[in-house]
């Protein structure tokens, strides 16, 4: 049988869904690949929610929105812009392949436009094949490294860095600094590393207590920067000492009760 | 469903402890829908779907007979949910959303699954297909429709008055409009009298009757009027509050503070005029001046015999970046200043150095033939080879001009040098959009929600804007768009009440850590935090788009009627069929 994937679409309500409608009245075809949701803006994606879909085995979600100066909501477009680029990089740290996610905008009076995307990304799914989280069995790591990718979307830093986005380069902070937008990228850059890497760690001392060492060897990182990532989250009160084995301490997870 | 081992994100549906019960009605649409997909399959899929307890189908479930059925079946067979898969609920939902109110359900538990537009209509050449996309969008839909909880709008009232900000002939006009309709105004002007920029004027194209004349007539009209109170050398300190309910502070100059309740709010704040400091040797020499000043010269009289007078056009206008608009009216001021001078003094020579003339419409149109017989000369002149001032000597300005259309450098010695510069936004204009939450746009101008479909209207409802605080405009248009900023605020207060949005934030305040990112996102100021540091959100403000639930760092924010729970159920059902 071919494979006929599966594609989750969030569509604002008042550009791409109507977008989308115009399409049908038109009597334009395209695949039949795409579910739609309904959103009153695209900027209603959170980040948790395209990961846990695409965690779920969805073969692709594509997100659409206003073109940028339309948006219904003054600018909730940028900010899906904001939360998309970071999903985007935080996906390609586990491996599933940033290609998977899409962003467009699509007006209300482009029909052709969305028909033409709907099937250029099913395209792409299909040449890049069915999603390895779907079906009965799937790939255990990379399902681990889609939960360590949605808690650090789920967590603190990301979501404010994104939030602020916007914020900190045009207004600067309390102190009236502002930030250059590669400064910016930078440091989320390495904060989305950071986090992601953190709960992995903590996923992995979950699932079993382990060195500093053994850590770094499986994350294959510098032992240097696990352990400071360790110390960040025994600060954060997600891990703990389980054990000394002659000098080196095993670490272990903490029952997180959020 | 398997979701991911959570902290916290998905809260486990704590539903009401009723059984739901949900009935699921597949449109035919005639044969829009049921000659591709095939309807009664769906039906008999829908009737596998958790708490589905009743499905059929309709010929049109949008006919009387159709919006019937529901209703009989509502009762019938006691549904809480219904799901009607026909059309687009954007031109739909309303009807039906209606017809189950009728029926006693509260219409937040109703939800379209629309397997037209995004399903016969877009795949006709593939029913089969099409038939198993409109079993899964029903199936998404009954997803979701399952969580859904009913909701309430709630219903406020009005304030019938309306802050006017800007005494000029935009405010006054929109001022007077509203009280004849018989609504209080407090019409608030920064400077000492009212008048704006008209009382700088001389006289209006194209009836050449004088500025003051009018503007005279208003001024008195608005003094009269026991419904407007006027408050000079006033500015608006703060505002808060919503649509029907602006709590509104005011500061006069003298440090004075007054309070007052109004249900509309006007942005009437005009525009300045642009100072072309060092440009063509203005501010230096005495005989370079501005288009506004040669309107005070001609309005006083004090225009001495001229030989050559030149006006340059767009002078810090419709440049590469920074001003790139165009400022819509120094064409027409040009003209009828030219002819002024031309009337004055017959013998002199009058030159319009331009860009691209704009006198758009018959009757402007006609003033630029008229300006060519008077014998004005008009030189066209490019962007990138402007007018340069060479010499300036006994009074006289010696210009180059690259003439366009003939191609060649031409030189003009002239006694007057006349800059026409663009009306650039007032430089207190970005404080009163940070007082009243309202968007300056790209040139600095006041920003409408639609530029088609409300021109008039700020995203922010019950604040309206008009005049050249919005863009520039002469006096004319500035009446016509006044005149319908007060139609547009009298609407609310007529009727004297209004429905709010129900799909709105709803903040846990047990989880909100006062970040305050939600505050710096929402668009419409609708949030802010409560005196324990804690998010609160103005219900009324919120328009419900999603974006601060979307990215609260602490997942303290849910949004009505699109919960993380419903979204994420709605999509599950999209590739994992049949699993609760």
């Amino acid at each position: 049988m071919t494979f006929e994937p599966k594609i989750v679409g969030f569509l604002c309500n008042w550009c791409s869904y109507a977008g989308a409608d115009l399409a049908g009245v038109s009597r334009i075809s395209y695949p039949t690949s795409i579910r739609i949701i309904r959103l009153m803006c695209s900027g209603r994606v959170d980040p948790v929610i395209v990961l846990e879909i695409l965690a779920s085995g969805a073969d692709g979600v594509m997100v659409m929105g206003c073109h940028p100066g339309d948006c219904h909501y003054i600018e909730g477009n940028l900010q899906t812009e904001r939360k998309i680029k970071m999903l985007k990089k935080l996906i390609e740290e586990t491996g599933l392949g940033p290609e998977r996610l899409r962003l467009e905008w699509v007006s209300a009076s482009e029909g052709g436009r969305f028909a033409d995307i709907v099937k250029e990304f099913t395209d792409q799914i299909k040449t890049l094949g069915p999603s390895p989280l779907s079906g009965e069995k799937s790939d255990p790591v990379l399902l681990e490294n889609m939960q360590a990718a949605k808690w650090a979307a789920e967590d603190f830093r990301l979501r404010v860095l994104v939030g602020r986005e916007k914020e900190l380069i045009d207004e600067g902070n309390v102190y009236g600094e502002k930030t250059l937008q590669e400064e910016f990228d930078k440091t989320m850059d390495e904060a989305i590393q950071a986090e992601y890497t953190r709960n992995r760690i903590y996923l992995m001392v979950k699932r079993e207590p382990q060195s500093v060492k053994q850590l770094a060897k499986r994350l294959d990182l510098d032992a240097q920067k696990v352990l400071r990532h360790v110390v960040v989250l025994r600060r954060r009160g997600m891990v703990t000492v389980d054990r000394v084995e002659e000098t080196t301490p095993i670490y272990a997870a903490l029952e997180l009760g959020k | 469903m398997r979701y991911l081992l959570t902290r916290r994100c998905i809260r486990t549906g704590q539903m009401n402890q009723q059984a739901r019960r949900i009935g699921v009605f597949v449109c035919h649409c005639g044969i829009n829908i049921g000659g591709i997909v095939d309807v009664p399959k769906v039906v008999k899929y829908a009737l596998t779907l958790p708490d589905v307890v009743y499905s059929e189908d309709n010929l049109y479930t949008c006919s009387s007979e159709g919006l019937n059925r529901i209703k009989e079946t509502i009762r019938k067979y006691d549904l809480n949910r219904v799901v009607v898969a026909s059309c687009t609920p954007r031109t739909h939902e309303t009807l039906f959303r209606a017809t189950c109110e009728e029926a006693g359900l509260n219409k937040y538990l109703f939800e379209m699954a629309n397997i037209r537009e995004h399903c016969s209509w877009a795949h006709m050449d593939e029913p089969d297909k099409a038939t198993e996309k409109a079993k899964d969008i029903v199936g998404m839909t009954v997803a979701k429709v399952r969580l859904h909880t009913p909701q309430e709008e709630p219903e406020i009232a009005v304030v019938p008055s309306t802050l006017v900000i800007g005494g000029g002939i935009s405010g006054m006009t929109a001022a007077l409009s509203l009280a004849g309709q018989g609504f209080k105004v407090c019409l608030v002007e920064r400077e000492p009298e009212l008048g704006g920029m008209l009382r700088h004027l001389h006289k209006l194209y194209t009836t050449m009757e004088d500025a003051s004349e009018g503007l005279n007539k208003i001024v008195e009209a608005v003094r009269q009027n026991r419904d407007i109170d006027i408050k000079t050398s006033t500015v608006v300190k703060r505002v808060k509050g919503f649509i029907g309910n602006f709590d509104v502070s005011l500061q006069s100059e003298s440090g004075e503070t007054a309070n007052l309740e109004v249900g509309t709010i006007i942005v009437a704040t005009g525009a300045d005029i642009f100072e072309p400091a060092g440009m063509y040797g203005y501010g230096k020499f005495e005989n370079v001046i501005t288009q506004f000043e040669l309107e005070g010269l001609l309005r006083k009289g004090q225009l001495e015999k001229l030989g050559t007078v030149v006006m340059i056009q767009c002078v810090g206008a419709r440049e590469e970046k920074g001003r790139t608009y165009c400022s819509r009216i120094c064409c027409m001021t040009a003209l009828k200043n030219a002819l002024l001078v031309k009337q004055m003094c017959p013998e002199a020579d009058v030159y319009i150095l331009f860009r691209d003339l704009q006198t758009y419409g018959s009757e402007y149109e006609s003033w630029h033939r008229m300006a060519q017989n008077e014998g004005i000369k008009f030189v066209k002149y490019a962007l990138e080879k402007p007018p340069e001032v060479v010499a300036i000597r006994d009074g006289k300005v010696t210009l180059d001009v690259y003439h366009a259309l003939l191609g060649e450098q031409v030189r003009i010695e002239s006694d007057l040098v006349v800059l026409s510069t663009p009306l650039v936004q007032r430089g207190d204009a970005r404080e009163l959009s940070q007082v009243l939450k309202v968007p300056l746009g790209p040139d600095g101008f006041f920003f409408e929600a639609h530029v088609k479909l409300r021109p008039i209207d700020f995203a922010t409802d019950g604040i309206y804007v008009c005049g050249s605080a919005h863009s520039p405009k002469n006096s004319a248009e500035s009446v016509s768009q006044a005149l319908g900023a007060a139609s547009r605020a009298a609407i609310p207060m007529a009727v004297g009440r209004l429905r709010t949005e129900a799909i709105t934030a709803e903040v846990d305040e047990s989880l909100c850590g006062g970040c305050g990112t939600c505050v710096k996102i929402c668009p419409y100021g609708a949030i802010e935090k409560d005196e324990k540091g804690v998010a609160k959100v103005t219900a009324v403000v919120c328009k419900g788009c999603g974006t601060c639930g979307a990215s609260c760092p602490e997942k303290a924010i849910t949004m009505r009627h699109f919960t993380d729970e419903q979204v994420m159920a709605q999509a599950f059902a999209a590739f994992r069929r049949a699993t609760a």
